[in-house]
């Protein structure tokens, strides 16, 4: 019944809400108890969520002998902000810190130029085998990494780039990911932008330079967080290729913590909660774009 | 006088070049991308098919050996056991995750302020490292953790050594798979439900349709595309999971949570039987490739394209 009146209401808004002015307050109160209701109980669930990463930085400030206790203490007998340097010094964590920094900035960084320039060509240009060519480059986003990195070890062991930034960065720069997102994303670029640069006499690359990179500019953005993000937390390649101390990136540093640290659990969270602080405070910053990037790149990262 | 040869060259060059005429170009724009893909991936693809009918081992003689790779695996418990673990992984992840996504998207609905923070907070562990979202977990789960003291002080009862436990270590890395993985889908299913136009909820709404059917009568069947291809994408990426595990359990107790991808490594990478390895990459890959095929040919009974 009151469904009934509500929707009267909310098709004609003005001519019932002056006429019968008592359903509106009690529908609208009603509504408000439930949106309370529901904001509230969502906000309880976002806590539990966000516990075990709370529980992290709780851990990581605690005295060594108080990170087990019954019952548990949010907090121990002392504040132990000492715990970030001792972590940081334990391991050589500024060093991961400094080759995760490199290896993600590169990596991101060749990804990107190489995917705008064949996402320019697939989305622009006129050349014999385009269309195969161009499914020929999706095929390969269907075959899993695992399959690619047992003879990619191989050849890194043969040419000696085992242990190298080299073997971290190239196998993973040119994804047909890239190519993809971005050549959609061209493929909406209305042509008479560049019809006045190519009048100019300019050519394609400064086409794509100066035209197609700033209208594509947040489709280059959310390829480059997902590169960046992907590269930063990549934990398989790195275990296979790389145990020398002075080439680990975070996730191998705080795997061989874990392996190491025997009782010291507040320097590993002290540890996990330094290697967490880049890559959320990039969604953090660009959370409003989070929720478009998804939608545009329709695949996203992986 | 400097622009008339200009517009004569171009003339000139149009209809013999326009087909053929940005080719030289072309292949200078895909340089990069095409040398880095065959380098990088298409040659490992055919050096891992390869590899598959070898024995060989990192250090020392290699030799073929036909198809014995893929027989010794067919006969291997430890192989058996490693499917059984991921089958059981996948069959508990996917659902799970597809429910929570879709049912916390459709929760953070236009009424929840902010909205944008809370997606971004349950989107923070799908992109925090992997190994510290498994660290954390082993912390909370473990003898004397969170989850034991909690149940000591509240009930008075030990918790179960969920990491020790043949019964717990799959749910343990199941949970932690969920905590860290479903904020993606989330997104994307957030990214649909916006889409779903405003009008035709409001129609129904003037209909009389309740809220149920409403959303499953007209707002499940819009995003039908959305839900099939995170299935398809989830389904896929959880056939592959290994770090989790690693990290968590490392495939135990005993081989509890031995999941494919982390016996690969061990064959590979502990005990450097690459070709084995590789033949194992293989059979993953092949039943990622059948499954979603089949997905593929079942998605006309349910996914709606008509918008």
């Amino acid at each position: 019944m009151t469904s009934d009146t509500s929707s009267a209401i909310g098709t004609h808004p003005p001519e019932p809400a002056v006429s019968a002015p008592t359903p509106v307050i009690r529908r609208s109160r009603a509504a408000v108890l439930r949106a309370v209701l529901s904001q509230t109980l969502l906000s309880l669930v976002a806590l539990l969520f966000l516990s075990p990463i709370i529980w992290m930085v709780l851990s990581a400030l605690k005295p060594s002998a108080e990170v087990f206790t019954v019952p548990p203490k949010l907090f121990g007998s002392r504040i132990m902000f000492s715990n970030f340097p001792e972590a940081w010094n334990y391991l050589p964590f500024g060093r991961f810190i400094i080759n995760t920094v490199f290896v993600a900035s590169v990596g991101t960084a060749i990804t990107l130029v190489a995917s705008a320039l064949s996402g320019y060509a697939f989305a622009r240009l006129n050349f014999r085998f385009r269309g195969g060519l161009f499914v020929l480059y999706l095929s390969t986003l269907i075959v899993p990494q695992e399959v690619i990195v047992i003879p990619m070890f191989l050849v890194m062991k043969e040419i000696g780039w085992v242990n190298s930034y080299q073997a971290l960065i190239l196998p993973w720069a040119f994804t047909a990911f890239g190519t993809f997102l971005l050549r959609q994303f061209f493929l909406t670029v209305p042509k008479e932008l560049e019809e006045a640069a190519k009048l100019d006499g300019c050519g394609h690359l400064r086409i794509l330079s100066r035209i197609f990179v700033p209208v594509a500019a947040p489709a280059f953005a959310v390829l480059a967080v997902f590169t960046f993000i992907g590269y930063w937390n990549s934990f398989l390649w790195p275990l296979i290729t790389v145990s020398d101390t002075s080439r680990m990136t975070v996730p191998l540093g705080l795997q061989l913590f874990l392996g190491q640290q025997g009782q010291r659990w507040e320097l590993l969270m002290a540890a996990s909660t330094i290697a967490m602080v880049p890559t959320v405070a990039l969604v953090l910053a660009l959370q409003k774009y989070l929720v478009r990037g998804i939608m545009l790149s329709g695949l996203g990262g992986r | 006088m400097a622009i008339l040869p200009v517009d004569v060259t171009e003339v000139a060059s149009t209809p013999g070049g326009r087909k053929r005429g940005d080719g030289r170009v072309a292949v200078g724009f895909l340089a990069p991308s095409m040398l880095g893909l065959l380098a990088f991936t298409a040659f490992p693809i055919v050096a891992s098919l390869l590899l598959g009918f070898f024995d060989w081992p990192v250090i020392g003689d290699h030799a073929f050996t036909g198809t014995q790779n893929y027989e010794s695996l067919l006969h291997s418990s430890e192989f058996k056991t490693a499917i059984i673990n991921t089958v059981v992984f996948v069959i508990l992840y996917v659902p799970l995750n597809i429910v929570i996504s879709l049912g916390l998207a459709v929760w953070i609905g236009p009424k929840i302020r902010p909205r944008g923070l809370y997606r971004t907070i349950f989107f923070i562990p799908v992109v925090t490292p992997v190994v510290a979202n498994a660290a954390i977990f082993s912390l909370i789960l473990s003898p004397n953790g969170l989850i034991d003291s909690l149940s000591l002080t509240w009930f008075g009862v030990q918790a179960p050594n969920f990491l020790g436990s043949t019964t717990w270590a799959m749910p343990a890395v199941v949970l932690l798979s969920i905590w860290q993985g479903f904020g993606y889908n989330m997104l994307v299913f957030s990214a649909a439900l916006d889409a779903v136009p405003a009008s035709l909820t409001e129609a129904a709404t003037i209909d009389g349709a309740s809220p149920s059917a409403r959303f499953f009568r007209i707002v499940l069947p819009l995003i039908t595309p959305s839900i099939f291809f995170a299935v398809v994408l989830t389904l896929i990426s959880s056939f592959q999971v290994f770090t989790q595990a690693y990290v968590l359990t490392g495939g135990g107790p005993g081989n509890a949570t031995t999941t494919m991808v982390l016996y690969l490594y061990e064959q590979g990478f502990r005990f450097f039987n690459l070709g084995l390895a590789s033949a194992i990459a293989w059979v993953l890959f092949l039943i990622i490739l059948i499954i979603t095929i089949v997905q593929f040919i079942g998605q006309k009974r349910w996914v709606h394209y008509d918008q």
